[in-house]
């Protein structure tokens, strides 16, 4: 039907603005001139070229696909291509129990499959109204959040350094991570997805030695970041490399709703840990790390790594109060036999995840399964200031600049 | 060359009735068959080495599987056997072209790449007679005849017809085109010490032991050349921090993008056979060559003709392991510090040796 409406030309844009050339043999066009009329008709000088960059590209984490406009190597505009990744995770969600929807959030973002339960789980407790919840449970809720938010952001750091071109820390990072999922296996019995936090409790207690090996590792695991750093983060090249590319002001970050290590990297204090303190975070001592602009100007790409890696330290901090303090109790006790919101009560919850704030919206119709679920992406709104903190800059920017706002697709595209 | 053809001719085999010419194509073309085998063979060596030196690096035990298969021993060997099971498999794979491609120049890209490599074998001196052409303009000839592997590069990148192809291809030009002043530069420093392009003059100016060898000499000016040298020839080998070409995060693999099975293990080899290069290369050029550290000490018995290809390969090797840690350790340039580096960092520095060398031979 297309090919009919487009008959006479020998290119057209589709609906999502691909270039579809007719290459049918009655064309008989060739395909770059079709793709270089193509481009000259969008705008762009005959010594721009229109680069596709992704799905299938080393440094998209993912399938991101981005479509740029490059001017020899510069940058002159970054359109990002979403939805390689979706799986209807909004529209499932009207048809199944409100605890059955726990293990498609473990796939939001994958990499942070506990913050995602959690901030799932927060938000259906505010629609029971459940509030009163066993004190080990709260524990066991904060101390798997941290894991995992160093889990994600040791991910975060590593693939950073590897798009700049450095493999060694990657795998370091690759090799404490490695640990950490060792702990929530012994845990849940999942590595990734772990559908662990449940609706007013957890899917199961700690084991026996568990705290013990938390602590362990912990210990093992603060001189670990002490070499990172000193084989990445004051390595000469990597700086000159990030401190002064993909420069994003505050007030740009604050109105695109940027949220997470994105926003704080711009030098704003917001964490919702501490500004809004939810499940028990207001009992622990930690600092909110802000982009200081310490080799550059403030809110480039290396100070979003570096607010990444002093969450880390403040991470490792909450989660030393945490397993010192953890007291003993029932974490079945408050889980609801039945999930059964009256009709037309609706909730929105947001929490912290590594990525950013990800909230769920939630509205009964008065069964066991929801009426409409909503979930508002930290990475979907991080991802749509590529464009503003890349353009005039290099290819190998952009690669940096894609790195350091650290998207996972499986959240963008739900 | 010479004196082996004379030698032939002499003999009472069946050669001695062959024509000079004749002879000299045989021997030319042997030799070209040697040096091919020997590259191949020391870049599966090295592809092993760098697997377990980043291995090691990284916290891993790299390939540990691949051995032997007999059946007791099956364990042991730490997975030395996997490089050739991956060349195996790599000449097994089907050969993938591009529609779009230039076909012809598609094919004939990986080649030039690697012949200019090799090429530069034949004046490399393995020890004072293991040279296959002692020229006299033999540090020349290299610097020549390496020069030529942009263009298989270039060929690479624009025959594939892909556009990250294209930029690698493009990025290679400029990289290696920048690094070579510095890299020539610095040559000069050497040539002016010993008065002749010939390998095994420079080599045997710095017989006598390690504190004879040219790194050492002139103090700091040499090592400091030592160094431009080093960094100029990595960045033309396109290895880390200088692998823009193929830089895999930004450019998938950059100018080798489109290239699978055998071609692309000749650009693999061709990378690998350019490392061993610059290891001789530089070893002849600044730590005395084919002699030995210990000069004199125990009675010369390590100054005995035998020796001579195992201290060289040594010292190559001891390079070699530089680049790799240097790989596996820094993140990469971009294009513009890339330039600033050669023209604005190496360029001067290498003037400034070589003007500083020149005022120290006056005076």
């Amino acid at each position: 039907m297309f090919n009919n409406i487009f008959k006479k030309q020998r290119y057209y844009f589709d609906s999502e603005g691909l270039l579809v050339v007719d290459m049918s043999p009655s064309s008989a066009v060739h395909y770059q001139e079709a793709v270089q009329a193509a481009t000259q008709d969008a705008g762009f000088s005959g010594e721009d070229m229109v680069i596709n960059f992704g799905p299938q590209h080393p440094s998209t984490h993912g399938v991101l696909r981005l479509e740029v406009v490059l001017e020899g190597e510069l940058v002159k505009k970054v359109t990002p291509h979403l939805g390689y990744l979706h799986r209807n995770f909004e529209k499932h969600a009207e048809y199944i129990p409100y605890n059955e929807i726990v293990p498609y959030t473990d796939r939001l973002d994958y990499l942070a499959a506990m913050n995602m339960n959690l901030g799932y789980v927060l938000a259906v407790e505010k629609l029971l109204g459940l509030t009163e919840l066993p004190e080990r449970v709260e524990y066991i809720r904060v101390i798997c959040a941290e894991f995992n938010r160093i889990a994600s952001h040791l991910m975060a750091i590593g693939t950073f350094g590897l798009d700049a071109g450095a493999i060694t820390p990657f795998l370091w990072a690759f090799r404490d991570r490695e640990k950490i999922l060792d702990l929530f296996e012994w845990l849940s019995g999942a590595r990734m997805l772990y559908n662990y936090i449940w609706v007013g409790g957890v899917a199961r207690d700690l084991p026996d030695g568990w705290v013990e090996k938390a602590k362990e590792f912990l210990d093992y695991f603060e001189p670990m970041m002490v070499e990172f750093n000193n084989l990445l983060t004051h390595n000469h090249i990597f700086i000159e490399r990030t401190a002064h590319i993909g420069i994003l002001p505050a007030d740009v970050a604050i109105n695109y709703a940027a949220t997470g290590p994105v926003l704080r990297g711009s030098g704003v204090k917001w964490d919702l840990r501490r500004d809004q303190p939810y499940s028990i975070y207001d009992r622990f001592e930690f600092d909110i790390p802000v982009g200081e602009g310490m080799y550059g100007p403030v809110g480039s790409a290396f100070d979003r790594y570096w607010v990444r890696i002093r969450e880390i330290e403040e991470s490792v901090k909450i989660l030393r109060q945490a397993l010192d303090q953890i007291p003993e109790g029932d974490v079945f006790e408050a889980i609801p036999r039945k999930i059964r919101p009256p009709a037309g009560k609706e909730a929105y919850f947001r929490s912290e995840a590594p990525r950013g704030e990800i909230g769920f919206y939630i509205r009964s119709n008065g069964s066991d399964i929801p009426d409409r679920v909503k979930c508002r992406s930290s990475c979907f709104v991080n991802i749509s200031l590529i464009d503003e903190i890349s353009r005039g800059q290099l290819v190998a920017d952009l690669v940096i600049n894609i790195g350091s706002i650290d998207i996972v697709l499986g959240e963008v595209d739900r | 060359m010479q004196e082996l053809i004379q030698a032939v001719q002499n003999s009472q085999t069946f050669l001695s009735g062959l024509s000079e010419a004749a002879l000299a194509i045989i021997f030319f073309v042997l030799f070209g068959l040697v040096f091919a085998t020997v590259a191949a063979v020391c870049a599966l060596v090295f592809v092993y080495l760098e697997r377990k030196i980043s291995a090691h690096m990284q916290d891993r035990l790299g390939p540990m599987e691949v051995n032997t298969g007999i059946p007791l021993l099956k364990n042991i060997g730490h997975g030395w056997a996997q490089t050739l099971a991956d060349a195996f498999k790599l000449l097994l794979k089907e050969d993938i072209v591009p529609n779009a491609a230039d076909r012809r120049l598609h094919l004939i890209a990986p080649f030039i790449l690697f012949c200019a490599v090799i090429a530069a074998f034949s004046v490399m001196p393995f020890g004072e007679k293991l040279v296959v052409s002692d020229m006299n303009i033999g540090v020349f000839f290299v610097l020549a005849i390496t020069s030529f592997s942009v263009i298989g590069v270039i060929l690479a990148g624009w025959a594939s017809n892909n556009k990250w192809s294209l930029l690698g291809g493009m990025r290679s030009a400029a990289q290696i085109v920048s690094y070579e002043i510095p890299s020539g530069l610095v040559v000069l420093v050497i040539v002016m010490q010993v008065g002749s392009l010939r390998f095994n003059d420079i080599v045997m100016a710095q017989a006598g032991g390690i504190l004879h060898w040219h790194i050492f000499q002139f103090f700091p000016l040499n090592l400091i050349a030592f160094i431009i040298s080093f960094l100029a020839t990595l960045a033309e080998a396109n290895r880390a921090p200088f692998d823009l070409p193929e830089a895999e995060s930004e450019l998938t693999a950059g100018f080798a993008t489109e290239y699978s099975g055998f071609k692309w293990a000749i650009f693999y080899l061709s990378e690998y056979a350019n490392m061993f290069l610059i290891g001789i290369f530089l070893s002849a050029l600044f730590l005395g060559g084919w002699t030995s550290p210990f000069g004199s000490l125990f009675g010369g018995f390590f100054d005995k003709p035998g020796w001579q290809p195992v201290w060289i390969i040594l010292k190559a090797v001891a390079i070699i392991f530089l680049q790799m840690w240097l790989r596996w350790t820094l993140p990469r340039l971009r294009v513009d510090q890339l330039m600033y580096t050669s023209w604005k960092v190496l360029t001067p520095f290498a003037f400034v040796t070589i003007f500083g060398v020149g005022l120290w031979m006056l005076f």
